[in-house]
């Protein structure tokens, strides 16, 4: 019996979104109160969405210990109140929720080995979500 | 094809043991879930179920009847009960939410008529939650 198992989380992180390839005319046309040079931070929430079939044994997709702990050590550890723009992975991409989603999911895919990652699904503020599940459709 | 989502809330206790395991391996392997006491949660149900609009009634299904289903088959069964030691499902098996999703979907499955069943998602907390889709 397969099921897919969700599990939210939250960060708070500043960022900036700026790109180095455009001008400041185009930045600020693109991204608009965004490109402040100053930043702004937001709450993200972060759904993690696993799936694999159910163990007879512990009636579980996996142990939430596993997932949790993955999830700390790995996300929550490296964005939490920090400045996305000044972390390793945002050296040489925008820190739009969109790239965090893909970034998200493919370091838990690299670290979490436990069920099958489905979706990640990130809440920038209470009106905006991203979901990217591995370049595949998402299910709902 | 309209999909069609019914809430419904239960609470309930339950608690983790596998009897093949050792003691000590219940308490590794389940934490504080293995407490034999129990614990409880305020759990979200919701259904959801497809199907074509009824060209007479505008409706997939008649949500009156949806409701009394599901107040039948779950709520009466689950509402304020310990699942291990009242629901039949979790006499041999145990209560995670992986497990009652699916115990949720056999129960109500057969019982739905005009409309098919979707997906049932179970809420333990608003942080965790567990989609069933009926796959085998």
């Amino acid at each position: 019996m397969k099921a897919y198992l969700t599990r939210r989380y939250r960060f708070s992180a500043s960022h900036r979104l700026h790109s180095d390839a455009m001008s400041d005319t185009e930045n600020a046309a693109t991204y608009g109160k965004c490109n402040n040079p100053h930043g702004h931070g937001h709450n993200y929430t972060v759904e993690i969405t696993v799936s694999g079939p159910v163990d007879e044994k512990t009636g579980m997709v996996c142990n939430l210990v596993d997932l949790d702990d993955a999830v700390h050590r790995q996300i929550l550890d490296r964005f939490d109140l920090h400045n996305l723009n000044e972390t390793a992975e945002f050296a040489a991409q925008v820190p739009t929720t969109e790239n965090l989603c893909r970034l998200i999911y493919d370091i838990l895919q690299r670290a979490f080995h436990h069920a099958h990652l489905e979706m990640i699904r990130i809440e920038e503020t209470m009106l905006n979500s991203f979901a990217y599940a591995g370049g595949e459709e998402a299910l709902r | 094809m309209v999909y069609l989502t019914r809430k419904a809330e239960f609470s309930a206790s339950h608690y983790y043991n596998n009897p093949e395991f050792t003691p000590e391996e219940n308490r590794r392997i389940f934490g504080k879930c293995n407490n034999p006491h129990g614990h409880g949660h305020n759990y979200t149900l919701e259904v959801t179920v497809k199907g074509n609009v009824d060209p007479r009634s505008g409706f997939v299904v008649d949500l009156k009847q949806l409701k009394e289903i599901l107040t039948r088959e779950v709520l009466d069964a689950m509402d304020h009960r310990f699942l291990n030691k009242e629901v039949p499902e979790f006499f041999n098996r145990i209560p995670t939410t992986e497990n009652l999703a699916i115990a949720i979907w056999q129960r109500l499955a057969p019982k739905l008529k005009a409309a098919q069943l979707h997906r049932v998602r179970v809420y333990e907390t608003p942080d965790l939650f567990v989609d069933f889709y009926g796959e085998a």
